[in-house]
């Protein structure tokens, strides 16, 4: 197996670990913890989560196919996500969504070629009063406009 | 009516940087807590229960009867779950707290536990809420530091007691915030609702007894401790007493999140709060709390109050009180679409009204949609949502089917003009068609 968790890493989950009573409980940490050090969840970076933790596999491949934030697939260094529900809607997040897709070229859960960027339409991320919103990687973009997005996607380029 | 400039404030007081510990403790932080242990826990269950304190996370219920449903005599430890999974569409009230008043919560968490005996809480936060996440953890570190979390708040407070709070951090999965699937999410499971009962008082956690509040409820519970069940109690609507996080949305001119009693009238909240609707335009729809609430008809908000009992009375429910206002040029069936597809997707798969029902509305939605639909489409549509209400493990079957079912009885005059009267069949009739093209029937034969 090639995928090993840093040093520094091995602390966070056991940090992780600490928290809860049993160990498979620590999954979902652990699962974010080895995202962030390996851009997607492989099926080596799986099973290594599994021998960390001394829990079965399936356990880890039945969390990571359930969450939607984590990926089995690379993404990309800029993971757009737009949220298109009600409160947002009402605002032009499907104007906001189809610029982001023009300027980027991207279909829904696709990744740019070059590995830059990844577009995602998502459900409600808890901006509604702040509508309409797009998230690149883990940080708010809020009260958009078509400009302001494309100004936000052109300082990525 | 409620005055607005008068009111008080009891989750997000108006009070600069509160997200200080410094002007936290200036401002009589911890000393709720303080009060609490020196009170015993039946105390503390009984002073909620007076208060009146409803559960914020949209089922209203009492937080004190909930407390009190915890067995006093057990060798299982106790677990406190506080829930800001914070994911209902028109809710995003919770992300406020985190910012504004991260160690009133704090303090909420430390008195409940107390009052129920838990050791141990869990404040399950969604995984998109980086920064709020971030911030949360912040608090809680310095908490630890000042020794109002953890073990050395025996020295602090002078007490036996003490107990830990973690954050778990979701990882996108609306069904989080119900529960039973909470707690599976933080046992490192699926996000699965389990069947009730049993109850997570009886089983929750890990088999162990266990309590669950919505993030909101336990930030009001140290302002309860410190000016007394009878000063709550008097604020807002009687029965459903305190304040509420109002999130308004869409189309209005100041959406955001507005702190006023339980009770305001939603014309006001809309008209006066979010300064009123763009271009001046009527209303046509108001959810009134949060997409999976029956929506409202905007010729018929006159006099409808934000509690759960006038909102019962109007035909529908709080909910986490996310108003979602939609103006006279919405495009109902669109929203609808939206709504569908949004329950769909974030179905768990558990049961199978739901899994495949949410699938059948949203299909027929399109199906309207693209022209093709039918006025028994409109009757089909509530027959699939009658039947997923009330058939499935955990209360997502009823937010798909609400929605839907309530926007069609309520909006029946707009959704008709989207179908046609007519049925016509979209595969054409094979016999006709042939009876219609020059080839001798002879040379099908061959």
């Amino acid at each position: 197996m090639s995928f090993k968790f840093t040093e520094e890493n091995l602390t966070l989950i056991d940090k992780a670990r600490k928290k809860y009573p049993t160990a498979l409980a620590a999954v979902m940490d652990t699962v974010y913890i080895a995202q962030e050090q390996n851009g997607y969840l492989s099926n080596e970076v799986m099973e290594e989560i599994a021998n960390v933790l001394g829990i079965d596999k399936v356990n880890v491949l039945s969390v990571v196919t359930f969450y939607t934030m984590y990926h089995t697939k690379r993404m990309g260094k800029y993971h757009i996500q737009v949220c298109t529900n009600v409160s947002c809607m009402l605002r032009g997040a499907y104007e906001i969504w189809d610029k982001v897709k023009e300027k980027l070229g991207l279909e829904n859960m696709e990744v740019s070629p070059d590995g830059k960027f990844s577009l995602e339409e998502v459900e409600c991320m808890g901006a509604c009063g702040y509508a309409p919103m797009i998230a690149v990687n883990e940080d708010y973009y809020e009260n958009l406009t078509k400009e302001k997005v494309e100004e936000i996607l052109e300082s990525l380029k | 009516m409620v005055k607005i400039s008068i009111m008080e404030k009891i989750v997000l007081p108006e009070i600069l940087n509160l997200n200080q510990i410094e002007v936290y403790l200036a401002n009589y932080g911890f000393e709720s807590a303080k009060k609490a242990f020196s009170q015993t826990p039946d105390d503390i269950i009984d002073q909620v229960k007076k208060s009146g304190l409803r559960g914020r996370g949209g089922a209203a219920f009492s937080a004190g009867l909930k407390w009190s449903f915890m067995p006093k005599t057990t060798d299982k430890p106790k677990y406190l779950c506080i829930n800001g999974d914070e994911s209902e569409p028109g809710s995003f009230k919770d992300r406020q707290i985190f910012e504004d008043n991260p160690f009133q919560l704090i303090e909420g968490v430390i008195i409940t536990s107390y009052a129920i005996g838990a050791k141990v809480a869990y404040l399950y936060i969604r995984g998109e809420y980086h920064k709020w996440i971030k911030l949360m953890q912040k608090a809680i570190d310095i908490a630890y530091e000042r020794g109002y979390l953890g073990e050395k708040m025996k020295s602090t407070f002078g007490t036996e007691f003490y107990c830990d709070l973690y954050i778990h951090k979701g990882a996108g999965a609306y069904i989080c915030g119900e529960e039973s699937s909470l707690m599976n999410s933080i046992e490192g499971y699926r996000g699965y609702p389990r069947v009730k009962p049993p109850f997570p008082a009886q089983r929750g956690l890990w088999g162990c007894p266990t309590t669950i509040n919505n993030v909101e409820t336990i930030t009001n519970v140290p302002q309860i401790i410190s000016k007394g069940w009878e000063w709550f109690s008097k604020i807002g609507a009687p029965k459903h007493p305190g304040t509420l996080l109002y999130g308004i949305s869409g189309h209005v001119n100041k959406p955001g999140v507005y702190e006023y009693p339980t009770g305001m009238l939603l014309t006001e909240l809309i008209y006066n709060v979010a300064g009123g609707v763009p271009g001046n335009k009527k209303i046509k729809c108001v959810i009134p709390g949060g997409s999976s609430m029956p929506p409202l008809r905007g010729d018929r908000l006159e006099g409808v109050r934000m509690d759960a009992e006038s909102l019962k009375e109007a035909g529908s429910a709080v909910g986490t009180a996310g108003i979602m206002v939609m103006d006279e040029d919405t495009n109902l069936l669109k929203v609808l679409i939206r709504i569908a597809h949004f329950y769909h997707h974030e179905s768990c798969g558990q049961c199978t009204p739901c899994r495949e029902g949410t699938g059948w509305m949203e299909k027929i939605l399109h199906r309207i949609l693209e022209g093709n639909g039918t006025s028994k489409d409109l009757d089909l549509l509530i027959s699939v949502a009658n039947n997923i209400e009330g058939n499935t493990i955990c209360a997502l079957g009823d937010a798909a089917a609400w929605p839907v079912k309530f926007m069609i009885e309520r909006f029946r005059d707009e959704f008709e003009t989207f179908v046609k009267k007519e049925v016509s069949l979209p595969v054409p009739n094979k016999v006709h068609s042939m009876r219609l093209t020059s080839l001798p029937l002879a040379d099908l034969k061959k």
